[in-house]
């Protein structure tokens, strides 16, 4: 936002993008009607809608099921890149022995990876493992780089104070790693679920799995076009949702001290 | 002027002395060759030069925190060796602590902790005027102000060797030369020794009890001068003509060592 900007331009910020929405939503209902387009063909929002609301004890239950998935894969894909850049990034070795495994897994489509480990995994694990693989390389490659990126100077002023490496760690690398970390979770948020959801659709032939993206390839079987896009709906919705909650953390732990919080009018 | 020149009885002893020392990096850049220099205790001596002239390179020598390629440096106090502060030339501070765990740094690293180490901290704060800031973050304060509270982290140690690398030279005139005075006062005050690396001569004349001149890369003494002025200097001294007839002495001896190369 611009500096000292006047309370309608504020206002403005929240209600154009909302006013374009509403205008686009509008018009597709516009030319369902006037156009009389089968539902088969594309439902009009009105219809969306109202199967969202008749469906809801499904849809709820298979958007539990994915938000379960990507959470899990976070939280996993998190512990697991933190754990991995701090040995990174304390030793060359492991650095050049390691991380070309986390490119290639990185570099390799997830679609192309997920039928080959329903081989080996039941559906549920596979598709978690999938969404962990995915979520995983932001983390671990943005927190080496925080922890590499450390102030010289303050190196030196430890060095100075004979700090050993783990209090360099703890007290110096990993603080001036946080900011590098929050903007590889932010990544991995949307990508956890993404990767959740290929994966479901990739293991959906199984028939065992009953997450979102399952949901979206059994109705598209039925041809129940607008249970797709109710399910749809709700998978933008998850995905707004994760990315809104890991900006508010990133705010609230960077808020007295990092720059990128810094507001113009400060 | 005995009386007013507290500092000048305790700059007799040597410190610390640069015996042939020199420096030179593995991508084959020689900063310093045969430096010889002697520290005295409880003086404030200048390292004045141009920039690269191998000036911060000494002073790193003397932190420990690089060792010198050939010849040594000689501890006559031990213990002074250990107990150095270091001010860089930027503030170097943590911006994710606040001012208060940023000056406590030093002291949790050295494992004090409790009462004595929240005196220190106090009596530090207080020293460089920003005790009702304590609790603020450092993009929270000025330039000047958070050159302040890096002089306090280096003083909350109270170290008997304070090392200050080009500190003020990225200070606006006004915070620079109030820096100054306040530093004059903590050296009169604290009674430890003082290294300062500067590339100005007004600045070294103004601070020093004495000034030692590098010539271009690789470094060696090319002058020495000493300050002798009535203390404390604060106020007067910048004006007076005796500094400004030692300013053009020190300028006109930096101009022939540039010319000489």
């Amino acid at each position: 936002m611009e500096k000292n900007a006047p309370a309608e331009s504020r206002l403005a910020y929240f209600i154009l993008p909302l006013l374009a929405l509403a205008a686009a939503i509008g018009l597709w209902q516009l030319a369902v009607s006037a156009f009389a387009l089968p539902h088969y063909v594309l439902p009009s929002p009105k219809l969306v809608l109202d199967t969202l609301i008749a469906d809801r004890a499904l849809l709820a239950n298979s958007l539990l099921v994915t938000l379960k998935t990507t959470a899990l894969a976070l939280i996993i894909a998190t512990i697991a890149g933190v754990l991995l850049a701090i040995l990174l990034a304390s030793s060359r070795f492991a650095e050049y022995t390691l991380f070309p495994f986390a490119v290639i897994l990185q570099v390799t489509p997830l679609i192309a990876i997920a039928p080959i480990l329903l081989i080996y995994l039941e559906p549920n694990t596979a598709v978690l493992v999938c969404a962990c693989i995915v979520a995983f390389f932001p983390v671990l490659s943005n927190t080496v780089l925080g922890l590499t990126s450390i102030d010289r100077n303050l190196s030196d002023l430890f060095t100075l104070y004979g700090a050993n490496s783990l209090k360099t760690l703890l007290w110096l690398r990993i603080p001036s790693a946080l900011p590098y970390f929050l903007g590889g979770l932010r990544i991995a948020g949307g990508l956890a679920l993404i990767g959740a959801v290929a994966a479901e659709i990739a293991a959906g032939v199984a028939g065992r799995g009953s997450g979102l993206a399952y949901r979206i390839v059994e109705s598209s079987y039925r041809l129940n076009v607008p249970r797709m896009f109710a399910a749809l709906l709700l998978i933008s919705l998850a995905g707004i949702a994760i990315f809104a909650l890991l900006n508010v953390l990133q705010y609230l732990v960077l808020r007295r001290w990092h720059e990128s919080t810094l507001r113009a009018d400060q | 002027m005995p009386a007013a020149a507290p500092s000048l009885s305790r700059q007799n002893s040597p410190l610390a002395a640069f015996h042939d020392v020199g420096k030179r990096f593995p991508n084959g850049v020689t900063a310093l060759e045969d430096l010889n220099l002697t520290i005295r205790a409880g003086e404030f001596l200048s390292l004045l030069g141009p920039s690269g002239c191998g000036k911060s390179t000494a002073l790193r020598l003397l932190a420990g925190l690089t060792s010198p390629s050939s010849g040594n440096i000689e501890w006559n106090d031990r213990s002074a060796a250990r107990e150095i502060g270091f001010v860089f030339q930027e503030p170097t501070l943590m911006p994710w602590a606040s001012v208060e765990n940023n000056v406590r740094l030093p002291l949790r690293l050295k494992g004090m902790s409790g009462r004595a180490a929240d005196l220190r901290i106090d009596e530090a704060l207080a020293l460089v005027g920003l005790s009702e800031f304590r609790n603020a973050y450092p993009r929270e304060l000025s330039g000047g102000m958070r050159m302040r509270v890096s002089i306090a982290r280096a003083l909350v140690t109270q170290p008997k060797l304070l090392l200050m690398d080009e500190p003020f030279a990225s200070l606006d005139e006004i915070s620079r030369f109030r820096l100054n005075d306040d530093l004059r006062m903590l050296w009169n005050r604290l009674g430890c020794t003082i290294v300062f690396v500067t590339h100005s001569v007004f600045e070294s004349v103004y601070l020093s009890s004495r000034i030692l001149m590098f010539t271009p890369r690789p470094g060696k003494i090319a002058a020495e001068f000493e300050i002798v002025a009535p203390e404390p200097r604060e106020g007067n001294f910048r004006t007076s003509p005796e500094y400004g007839a030692k300013c053009r002495e020190v300028s006109a001896a930096l101009a022939s060592v540039m010319g000489e190369r």
